[in-house]
């Protein structure tokens, strides 16, 4: 049980900063293009 | 302990860096309500949401690491569990004030809102010092009889940096997302002037 729970917490570790660096990733995208729209008019 | 001790490698540099994270936010909240800064307010929703990320991993592998050495995942007495819990929650209810407002004045309510959030940040700190609780004493400026075993010394603070510098690299960039949303924001709000004319 020791081992499962180590690799689950080094997941976990893994998986909520992958999530966060894609939301930053999604986020950049979504304030460039929008940028770029308004910066036309 | 055994294999199981390893959660400690980055419990506690996620534990630091959410720390640090909330530290920041409060002397960027701090200088905001001085000098009414977008700088200062990007820096502390930037900082506040970084904490919150690393706040999640430490409430998420510490149950984990407490289950096998404990016997049990949670316990509502341990005053250091519980106003780790209340401190998540303090900074979440932070950023669903900054998502879900759009006053004029939101900037200063979640400003004196994370002031009272960096109460239970030094609260959370000084737990395992002013209590006994289920949660090991410090092991770092614990006091006499406190302190790591060399060996595990060095891999510690190897992890401690680099939590500790990534921490800072994602503050660095939510800071500048930020600065462009209030950018996008500036020139909504300048066509929407330019419209109405």
């Amino acid at each position: 049980m020791m081992l499962r729970h180590l690799y689950i917490a080094y997941a976990v570790t893994w998986v909520i900063h992958i999530v966060y660096l894609s939301f930053l990733a999604v986020k950049h995208a979504r304030l460039k293009r929008e940028l770029s729209k308004l910066e036309k008019k | 302990m055994g294999d199981i001790q390893r959660i400690f490698y980055y419990h506690v540099p996620s534990a630091f860096a959410a720390f640090a994270c909330f530290f920041v936010n409060l002397a960027a909240s701090l200088a905001y309500l001085k000098t009414r800064s977008p700088r200062m307010d990007a820096l502390a929703l930037a900082s506040a949401q970084v904490g919150v990320v690393f706040c999640t991993i430490v409430l998420i592998t510490g149950p984990l690491w407490a289950r096998p050495v404990w016997g049990i995942w949670w316990t509502w007495e341990d005053v250091r569990l519980t106003s780790t819990l209340l401190l998540w929650l303090i900074y979440v209810s932070y950023l669903l004030l900054r998502r879900f407002s759009h006053a004029g004045s939101m900037p200063v309510l979640a400003a004196v809102l994370a002031i009272f959030g960096s109460v239970d940040t030094g609260f959370v700190y000084m737990s395992i010092r002013w209590f006994r609780t289920h949660h090991p004493q410090p092991v770092l400026a614990g006091g006499p009889g406190s302190g790591l075993d060399p060996a595990m010394l060095h891999a510690f603070f190897i992890n401690l940096i680099a939590f500790s510098a990534f921490g800072a690299l994602l503050v660095w960039v939510r800071y500048l997302l930020e600065r462009q949303q209030q950018r996008v924001e500036e020139l909504h709000a300048l066509a929407a002037v330019g419209g109405a004319r």
